[in-house]
């Protein structure tokens, strides 16, 4: 039990504004008082000073240190959350995107060779594992990034006049973001079904593609784990039919170096550079969400882009790329995200970028396995898993009532995160897993050990479970209290 | 093997539960034909090899002396900031969906969502948006939900706004049918006038966007704005700088002569200024804030306060019927990742600063830009371009065309400020220039004796 790694997060921690006192400061960063007599004119000004706290710089820093101890994180826990692609960040990324040159870069300054160098060769190399024809770096997360990509194949059929292709063919299993985007853009939504494999209906495809066939969203592997066998023949019906592929990049750590999106017929991808180059997930963001596309939308990709004139860099504009869909952000994405993307791939190289697919597919085959042979039940036990696996919890439901959220919330007691928990919805009760690529075996074992332990406890001591957690900050909380008697905002006592 | 901890033994033990001989093996769902050949990419480097490639690089951009704005401003950021704003436990966590062992991430958002409610003077505010841009994109999108009096998905735009704000904004809310409708301002005082607006009364409007100060750093008569759109049922978006709100009437208090409707209905903005690095660009993130009335028509996470079982308080993601991953198609936005780093530094910065220290930032900020544009003004050939009252920009006017001067500039180490020409061609020949509380008396004397010998060199050579 000892080596199953349980640890206790540290216990509570006050607000900071009931840390405050009137007439602290951390005086140290406050700017020198500047002599002069500009103002603002009286009516324009704020009557009463901002609601913030006033603290030490001592209470602020050990405020926001014991925070962080309330959280569990890749540095701290191993954390299989599928479809989130939870590896380690390499510090050398953040090390040398922050350098103090980096961080200073105005973005409207003179277009920085250097910086500029790093973000070309990033386009280069995310076009050449994409197996695409040009790369926009400016989408600043996974659903600004399939935004763009609709929103380009949008423009597409708009430029050949093909107006009324407006419909979005998205599986069954897909990933929210996918139908909330083609909504965004203006589509309407088709779900089709998968077959018990767990592959795209073709049959129900073939019903669904027509005149006003847009595009269809696929992510590959899918959400359900498991690889598209048939996207050659998926590819093919929804051309043939005026249609366009989209590959959501989610699932890309699971195929790099083994099959490119371009190959498989895909005309655009979005990356998740939080995800499968490994650049932070910072508690919620910023990600990345780079953009690929083949030829026929080159044309469109949003901008800026970066450009090279002989040895000079330069930013692509509305100048050089007319029928762009446009800009995405105030300046140019996630620039410092890209950079330790940058980073991150030199590190890496071609040697590493192969790898990462092996050793992610080796750690999820492997924990399938295992877990399998404990007596849990796998979603699809026919099939390889990819970089990540869905365990069914239906037959534990049925026989001890324990649901997938107890299983998750006692995980967290034995100091493992939860893997993703009811996602995809067509599984019941489901656990969708990725270890990662960079989790040691014993890790894996470590996993494998509590989810026995687990099991057990669902026989034996079944409140273990629909009371955990057990050793967090916190036992479960009150959803439906926190959605009806809305508490978003802290105000001092009247 | 960078980052990869199996040893040869491992391998050869995991292969062999799994039951295949080889790691390739586990590939054989894909199609022969589809397989990917060697990919050409740069062989693997060590990270003492990377760290001089990118010390290298960042070498070549320098460290210039920044007098460039226009919606990005270079503050000091206190040490503490980034120091526990990347620790692990912040920077490698994932979104907080697992509430009992994210409470830390949790507390600090709904800190963040208090004191920009606070700086604001809104009743809430979301976890953040990606950028600015991108806030003022997704206001015009909720504006349209939200203001249920009007059909016509009409924004008023003014000119004044950052126009990259537009741009942006008519890239994401276009494919919505939503139409941005410019207001011009007025050549004078560089500010849009309640005149301007007016003639446009008794039409169908949604929503009407205010930016204070604006993107030539003029402060516009804000309060008879919002009681303008509120007597036509327009609702008001006010597009803000945090930094400025230390000193500057929040938007939550703007007008109230109107049914005793007060203040600006959605506020967004770029949360930049608040501890995150200029940085190329990005990331930064978007603030957003609203009446209560409309947080369901809110897009992005939100934090609430509420008890576990045992009745302690604890914070968990709230309102999740409104994003993509519930209500699918049907969601008020498809953002899911946000910026929560950006938010994690600005909490930090602002627990820091407190309302005074902000105050005297932002006021530092202002006495910096009045005397960056004294002594420019000085100097011959260039002139004020507007009358109205300033925050920290002023738009200068030369008597040539600005990127030559701007090139001189840069090769001694001074980015002048941002060229207007294409942006606003009809100002003539036009800088956007900015001082924050980091620049000292020096610096300024710096640039203004540049800008001299500049100018005097050039009409010399004329």
């Amino acid at each position: 039990m000892t080596e199953l790694g349980t640890t206790a997060l540290k216990a509570r921690e006050p607000l900071i504004f009931e840390l405050s006192k009137p007439g602290r400061h951390a005086g140290s960063q406050f700017p020198p008082q500047v002599a002069g007599t500009a103002e603002i004119p009286a009516h324009l000004r704020r009557a009463t000073p901002p609601m913030l706290p006033a603290v030490s710089e001592l209470q602020a820093v050990r405020h926001y240190t014991r925070l962080s101890q309330m959280n569990f994180s890749i540095d701290t826990h191993f954390y299989p959350l599928g479809s989130c692609t939870m590896k380690y960040n390499p510090k050398a990324c953040n090390t040398y995107a922050m350098l103090p040159e980096f961080l200073g870069l105005h973005p409207l300054g003179p277009e920085p060779q250097g910086f500029l160098a790093c973000m070309y060769e990033l386009q280069e190399m995310l076009q050449e594992i994409t197996g695409m024809k040009g790369v926009s770096l400016t989408p600043m997360a996974g659903a600004q990034g399939e935004f763009a990509g609709v929103a380009m194949i949008r423009a597409y059929h708009r430029a050949r006049n093909d107006l009324q292709r407006t419909e979005i063919i998205v599986p069954q299993a897909a990933h929210g973001t996918n139908p909330a985007t083609a909504a965004m853009c203006g589509c309407t939504v088709k779900e089709i079904p998968c077959d018990a494999n767990g592959d795209v209906d073709i049959g129900a495809l073939k019903a669904a593609v027509g005149p006003g066939t847009a595009a269809i969203m696929l992510t590959n592997p899918s959400t359900l784990g498991v690889f598209e066998h048939k996207i050659a023949e998926v590819a093919r019906i929804v051309h043939e039919a005026g249609g366009l592929l989209y590959y959501d990049g989610a699932n890309l750590n699971a195929i790099l170096g083994k099959v490119r999106p371009g190959d498989m017929g895909f005309d655009v991808i979005h990356m998740n550079l939080h995800k499968t180059f490994s650049t932070p997930h910072g508690g919620g963001g910023p990600g990345s969400g780079a953009v690929g596309v083949g030829a026929r939308l080159l044309p469109f990709l949003p901008i800026p882009i970066v450009g090279k004139e002989g040895p000079r860099f330069r930013w692509l504009s509305e100048r050089d790329l007319p029928q762009s869909i446009g800009r995405l952000s105030g300046f140019m994405g996630n620039a410092g995200v890209n950079l330790r993307a940058y980073i991150y791939m030199r590190l890496l190289g071609r040697e590493g970028m192969v790898r990462v697919a092996e050793f992610a597919a080796l750690n999820a085959n492997y924990l399938l396995k295992r877990l399998q042979d404990a007596g849990f039940e796998a979603a699809y036990p026919n099939r390889r898993a990819s970089h990540e696996f869905i365990v069914t919890l239906k037959s534990e439901n049925r026989l001890y009532q324990i649901t997938a959220m107890d299983v998750a919330k006692r995980l967290l007691d034995y100091g493992l995160h939860a893997p993703t928990t009811y996602f995809p919805l067509l599984v019941p009760e489901c656990l969708l897993i990725e270890p990662t690529e960079t989790e040691a075996k014993e890790d894996l074992d470590r996993f494998c050990d509590a989810m026995i332990m687990i099991r057990r406890e669902m026989q034996e001591d079944p409140e273990k479970l629909t009371a955990a957690p057990h050793t967090m900050p916190v036992r479960r909380l009150d959803d439906v209290r926190a959605a009806k008697q809305l508490d978003l905002a802290w105000k001092p006592a009247a | 093997m960078a980052f990869i901890p199996h040893t040869g033994d491992d391998i050869a033990q995991m292969l062999e539960v799994i039951g295949v001989r080889a790691i390739d093996d586990l590939f054989d769902e894909i199609p022969a034909a589809l397989r990917a050949g060697a990919l050409a990419l740069p062989p693997a480097m060590g990270e003492m090899e990377v760290g001089r490639l990118l010390t290298e690089r960042a070498a070549i951009d320098g460290r210039p002396l920044n007098f460039i704005g226009a919606g990005a401003y270079e503050h000091h950021i206190p040490a503490p900031v980034w120091a526990i704003a990347t620790r692990g436990e912040f920077y490698s966590a994932y979104t907080p969906y697992q509430a009992e062992a994210s409470q830390g991430t949790l507390q600090l958002i709904y800190e963040y969502q208090s004191m920009m409610c606070g700086l604001t003077g809104m009743e809430v505010s979301n976890a953040s948006l990606y950028d600015g841009a991108s806030a003022l994109a997704e206001a015009c999108l909720m504006a349209v939900r939200a203001n249920r009096a009007s059909n016509s998905r009409r924004i008023l735009l003014p000119r004044a706004v950052n126009p990259t704000y537009g741009q942006v904004a008519r890239t994401i809310a276009g494919n919505q049918d939503i139409v941005l409708e410019h207001v011009d301002y007025d050549r004078a005082s560089g500010r849009t006038l309640l005149e301007s607006v007016e003639s446009r009364a008794g039409e169908d409007i949604t929503a009407l966007v205010v930016q204070q100060p604006n993107f030539f750093g003029c402060l516009a008569e804000v309060d008879a704005l919002t009681d303008w759109a509120h007597r036509h049922k327009i609702l008001l978006i006010a597009v803000v700088n945090p930094v400025s709100l230390a000193l500057l009437k929040p938007p939550g208090q703007w007008g109230g002569g109107v049914d005793g409707r007060l203040g600006a209905d959605i506020v967004c903005g770029e949360g930049q200024p608040l501890g995150v690095p200029l940085s190329a660009g990005g990331p930064y993130f978007g603030f957003m804030a609203t009446r209560m009335q409309y947080v369901r028509q809110m897009p992005g996470r939100i934090v609430g306060r509420t008890v576990d079982t045992e009745g302690r308080p604890g914070f968990s993601l709230t309102l999740q019927a409104r994003e993509q991953h519930i209500r699918r198609s049907k969601a008020t936005s498809n953002i899911c990742t946000n910026q929560g780093l950006m938010v994690t530094a600005a909490t930090i910065y602002l627990s820091l600063l407190g309302s005074e220290g902000l105050a005297r930032v932002a006021q530092a900020s202002l006495q910096r830009t009045a005397d960056l544009v004294a002594a420019l003004s000085r100097i011959k050939g260039v002139t004020v371009a507007f009358s109205a009252p300033r925050f920290h920009e002023a738009v200068l006017l030369l008597d040539r065309p600005a990127a030559p001067v701007l090139a001189a500039l840069a090769r001694r180490g001074i980015l002048g400020g941002l060229d207007l020409a294409d942006r606003f061609p009809e100002l003539g020949h036009a800088l956007l220039v900015c001082a924050t509380e980091t620049k000292l008396d020096a610096d300024i004397d710096s640039y203004a004796d540049a800008l001299a010998e500049i100018m005097n060199a050039a009409r010399a050579a004329a």
